[in-house]
């Protein structure tokens, strides 16, 4: 594929306001699918399933089969519309969208239409510099997701060029809420980062319902980005293109600057967008094409006869908003104050994904500067080596643990981050890997004393030196002294001891 | 007269995926046309103050327990298929991109 | 010909109950009797090789002392539109040909634990789509009155296995009369239950909105037997009623005493003249209504201004929600793969497999439907076919306010010969004139034979319509004019059907 021209991004700007929108999928986390009593593969329950073992009838359209509504993902849903500012549905229905796919069990997707379950809201978003952008929300609907296709044959598994593909339907009938916004105007040249901004806010909305495992990397978070530019001074909004799979929240930031980029690139070359799906592509950071959409975009919607309208009872909705976890921009607020970080600081932990895992850290017993070193230090940086996520690599509870034998001085810095690796490599809670690896500080001075009466020994002129005041010298006594006790040694202490001995 | 043509019909079978010979989009071509002109007379009485129905008796918030149920073995989904590599389902190339 | 085929079902169940017969023999009757006719008849699609195992198990229960219900070892033949684990199930399709079920469908389970006997699958036409049966993939029924007339349809199998003695009960759908209609032309029993009345759960959705399984039978205390048993909550269909339902045998056993009929309101439609009639069959409804008038029940003349829509209706939502439902036949999953010389995309094979798998008539419906459904066109047609479903629900509803029940004949015609209206689609809808409201609007609707058309000499069928829910006043009406006609009569019309076998 021959690469698009694009304009410089200052100068794109210059010339066009851009426009965004964004169509958000979320991936409930119920026990079980959105309308058949199988295993949700988007619960961690059932992570790592076989191909096609999570299965009813209905996920593949066995003749004869019926959906049956799952009360927890309307539930979830009511609430997910809630935290997204949103009225919910006196009643609502689902429809069904008709289109040939492999991947659809039943060739029409049940979904939401005329009568999603929630409606006009808004969500505020917190740029990394503190600004807050507030986008407004259209709609959120119910919905379920298709099943997965394995390309076989060709140079790249993609489907282009592949000799046949293989249908998994275990992710067929997940539950999903899709998440539209209305346009998004004023962006200019935050557009990137309010894209990604707004990802990141969906994502710690529904992580703080717990409605959702909210792992882009999954798929339990799927981003469409919408981008349109028209040029300055003109109120018409220009065509636009919806970039699918774009699976990070940089890549959410990276799509949406390319595509102003290429539009910019064609208008000022008095070119037309064409209105179209593009593909984002991870390896070379471009969009392309998809297919026309010549037939696709008749969906010939109808009410769908198999279920009934949903019709939430006001109490129910009532219950549900008063559980409503505090916002996630307001939660932030909070924790920052109490626990006395900087900006930077904070924004370190926040855009590290490490809230959580902060504050269970201090729920657990730990200073608030002590979780943030151990989150954004030594853990971040195993997380990142290993292409792990942190939060996935230890609990908040054993961070917590591991930071109390520091400060009760069992262990030291050095020895601390040898029993986190244990920790981590699965050798268990922080005091077992200490007393399995017999990594504790050697606390018997009289091993310390025997050990510095050796050094002095093999080095008579450091004694020397330090008795004439040249205090310094005693690193020399110190390195040999830890060396003897592999490491195992509170340094502050043998210094102490040394000039002890030396003053002697 | 309605408005059924033989383009029509042709794209009525590539939206509901039926490869029409020529001469079953003539065939048919005539006799929707006669069809439709009987049916749409509906719309003569579906004035706008009448409400759609589209379950005969009327119910609504008719939901599940979000409890596990039983499953199909892989070997009970895959009985029916046509083709398939052991535990999943196959199909030749598809065309065009992924929805 | 054995006398045990000739009991109906009550009395073959009381005779299982007191040990004069066992269900091996029983079964052993009917399958001799399937082998001897059905080469002529065709009602059977598949013929169950585990019938006889089957039946002797409910013998050994029964001798093990086990309180078995009333119809324990009585055979049942099942419509193929319902799915079987332990038989085919084609729904009258080549596409399905050899499709073997996970799963029994609700109404087969319960039949199966309430100790049936499945004897067999019953032709059907394609998908449920005809009135004549001559739609089914697997060639034509034949009515046992006359073979070269049709048994009407979509379930002209099931009546024919019970109007030919090859079963005592069968179980059929009804869409828009494929059990009443039917019914009318062979001299049977036939109920269309309330919508939501009987589970839907694994009968191949024809239009689901429209779609109800009841039974099939040669008198009306043998299906309401049946409705006993296969009706009720299930919630595996979400569109499944959850009320109480009373005993319909019990109903149809107090309406057979004849005390209903006294001041028993029945409505006939002034907009349904005599002049829409074949002469026989206006005949043999005025004579029926003359019985019950006689009886002391009160005609009145009623009016349901929008029946005649109901046809143009039911042709728009039918085809639209089939469109829809007939969708997951595309080869990928189940059924019938067809691969274009020299391979082809996915696409190529689905159409392709389409266009040999579906029949004529299905692939007219299919495309009907999908125009009904296509952008621009939905609030023309299928919007304003449920608009139209709106006021024929108003019409039964001021009706009702004036009467009990209403009559109707069960069809225009008797039936008609083989091949005489299979090119003329439009001719062959507007059969089911006379049951199309009740499938509208989700009434309850019973055809029971008035007796035969003097013309013809062929079964003419009565057809009652009572409110939602009102199934069992159905009953008590339909077993109340049963026992006057067969009075009359001096025996059940049946017996004046042509002997089958070797006559021909
Ligand atoms: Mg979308
Ligand atoms: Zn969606």
């Amino acid at each position: 594929m021959s690469a698009a021209k694009l304009m410089d991004y200052d100068k794109a700007l210059e010339l066009f306001e851009p426009v965004l929108g964004f169509e958000v999928h979320v991936e409930l986390n119920t026990e079980t699918k959105m309308f058949s009593d199988a295993p949700n593969p988007a619960n961690e329950r059932n992570h790592d399933a076989e191909p096609n073992t999570l299965i009813a009838p209905v996920d593949l359209g066995l003749p004869g089969s019926l959906p049956v509504v799952n009360a927890t993902a309307v539930r979830s849903s009511i609430s997910l519309g809630l935290a997204l500012g949103c009225s919910i549905a006196e009643s609502c229905r689902f429809a069904r969208k008709n289109y040939f796919y492999p991947d659809l069990g039943k060739n029409y997707q049940i979904s939401q239409y005329d009568e999603p379950i929630a409606f006009e809201g808004s969500v505020e978003v917190e740029l990394e510099d503190g600004t807050l952008v507030t986008i407004p929300i259209e709609r959120a609907h119910m919905e379920e997701d298709a099943g997965k296709l394995t390309h076989v044959g060709g140079a790249t598994g993609r489907i282009q060029g592949a000799e046949y593909s293989l249908v998994d339907y275990n992710r067929a009938g997940v539950p999903l809420v899709e998440i539209v916004t209305k346009p998004i105007f004023g962006a200019e040249h935050r557009a990137p980062e309010i894209a990604k901004a707004y990802v990141a806010a969906i994502r710690d909305i529904v992580r703080g319902l717990g409605i959702s495992e909210a792992r882009l990397e999954r798929g339990n978070l799927r981003c469409d980005a919408n981008v349109s530019l028209r040029p300055r001074g003109q109120e018409k909004l220009g065509t636009r293109t919806e970039t699918k799979n774009v699976n990070s929240m940089r890549s959410v930031e990276r799509a949406v600057r390319y595509e102003i980029q290429r539009q910019a690139a064609i208008l000022a070359d008095g070119g037309t967008i064409t209105q179209e799906t593009r593909h984002w592509h991870e390896d070379t950071g471009t969009t392309s094409p998809g297919r026309p959409k010549s037939d696709a975009d008749d969906y010939r919607y109808f009410p769908e006869p198999d279920l009934l309208p949903v019709q939430p009872a006001r109490e129910l909705v009532e219950e549900l908003r008063a559980a409503l976890p505090e916002q996630p921009i307001a939660r932030r607020r909070r924790l920052k104050a109490e626990w006395g970080f900087t900006d930077l600081e904070f924004q370190d932990v926040r855009n590290g994904g490490l809230l959580d895992q902060v504050a269970a850290t201090i729920a657990a017993g730990s200073t608030a500067a002590a979780a943030r070193k151990w989150w954004t230090g030594e853990i971040t940086r195993i997380a990142n080596a290993e292409e792990r996520d942190a939060a996935e690599l230890i609990s908040p509870e054993n961070v917590a643990a591991l930071q109390s034998l520091v400060d009760a001085g069992t262990l030291t810095d050095k020895l601390a981050r040898q029993v986190l690796e244990g920790v981590i490599a699965g050798e268990g809670t922080p005091q077992q890997v200490v007393d399995a690896r017999g990594l504790a500080v050697v606390s018997d001075d009289g091993a310390l004393i025997a050990a510095i009466d050796d050094a002095f020994a093999a080095q008579p002129d450091v004694l020397a030196k330090i008795k004439d005041g040249k205090v310094q010298a005693a690193g020399a006594v110190i390195g040999a002294v830890m060396k003897a006790m592999k490491g195992q040694a509170d340094a502050a202490r043998v210094r102490e001891l040394i000039l002890e001995r030396a003053a002697q | 007269m309605s408005e059924i043509t033989p383009d029509l019909v042709r794209h009525l079978g590539v939206l509901a995926r039926i490869q029409l010979s020529d001469d079953e989009v003539t065939q048919l071509t005539g006799q929707l046309d006669a069809i439709v002109d009987n049916i749409a007379k509906v719309s003569e009485v579906a004035t706008p103050d009448v409400v759609a129905t589209s379950h005969p008796i009327a119910m609504h918030n008719v939901f599940r327990e979000d409890v596990v149920g039983q499953t199909l073995t892989t070997a009970q989904a895959l009985q029916n298929a046509p083709d398939a590599d052991g535990d999943r389902f196959r199909v030749t190339a598809i065309l065009g991109e992924e929805q | 010909m054995s006398e045990i085929i000739r009991w109906t079902a009550a009395e073959l169940g009381a005779r299982l109950a007191s040990g004069e017969v066992s269900s091996v023999e029983a079964t052993q009757a009917h399958l001799d009797r399937i082998a001897a006719v059905d080469g002529d008849v065709h009602a059977f699609l598949h013929v169950n090789e585990h019938a006889l195992d089957a039946a002797a198990d409910i013998d050994r229960r029964r001798a093990a002392g086990e309180s078995l219900g009333e119809l324990a070892g009585v055979p049942l033949a099942i419509k193929d539109v319902l799915v079987t684990t332990d038989q085919p199930s084609t729904s009258g399709s080549k596409i399905l040909e050899g499709y073997r079920s996970p799963f029994d469908a609700t109404v087969v389970a319960r039949s199966r634990a309430a100790g049936l006997i499945g004897i067999g699958k019953t032709n059907m036409d394609e998908f449920a789509m005809g009135s004549s049966t001559e739609h089914s993939a697997y060639g034509p029924t034949h009515n046992p009155w006359d073979l070269d007339r049709i048994p009407g349809g979509s379930g002209g199998g099931s009546a024919a296995a019970v109007a030919a003695f090859e079963a005592p009960l069968a179980l059929g759908s009804d869409t828009g009369g494929s059990i009443r209609q039917p019914a009318h032309v062979t001299g049977t029993v036939g109920i269309k239950p309330t919508y939501g009345g009987v589970s839907r759960y694994g009968a191949i959705a024809l239009a689901s909105s429209l779609d109800q399984v009841g039974p099939v039978t040669r008198t009306v205390l043998d299906a309401g037997l049946l409705h006993d048993i296969i009706g009720g909550h299930d919630p595996k269909d979400s569109t499944s009623l959850p009320d109480a339902w009373p005993s319909f045998a019990a109903a149809a056993r107090e309406g057979a005493t004849g005390e209903v009929l006294k001041g028993l309101k029945v409505g006939v439609i002034k907009e349904l003249p005599d002049s829409g009639f074949q002469a026989g069959v206006a005949a043999s409804f005025h004579e029926a209504l003359g019985r019950m008038e006689q009886l002391g029940a009160e005609i009145v003349e009623i009016s349901a201004p929008h029946f005649e829509y109901g046809v143009a209706a039911y042709y728009l939502i039918l085809p639209a929600e089939a469109s829809s439902n007939l969708a997951k036949f595309d080869s990928v999953r189940f059924g019938l793969r067809v691969t274009p010389d020299g391979g082809g995309t996915v696409e190529d094979v689905m159409s392709l497999t389409r266009d040999v798998g579906f029949g004529a008539e299905v692939k007219r419906r299919i495309i009907l439907g999908t125009y009904a459904l296509s952008a621009g066109y939905y609030d023309a047609y299928y919007g304003s076919a449920q608009k139209v479903r709106t006021l024929i629900q108003k019409d039964f509803d001021a009706a009702f306010a004036q009467v009990d029940v209403i009559a109707t004949p069960s069809a225009p015609t008797t039936a008609f010969k083989l091949g005489e209206k299979i090119g003329d689609p439009l001719q062959m809808y507007l059969n089911d004139l006379t049951t199309i409201p009740a499938n509208l609007a989700g009434v309850p609707g019973i055809s029971i034979p008035s007796g035969l058309a003097e013309e013809d000499g062929l079964p003419v069928g009565i057809q009652f319509l009572a409110p939602a829910r009102e199934d069992a006043r159905l009953y008590r009406v339909g077993a109340a004019l049963e026992a006057v006609l067969v009075d009359a009569w001096g025996g059940p019309l049946l017996d004046r059907a042509p002997l089958l076998g070797g006559t021909r």
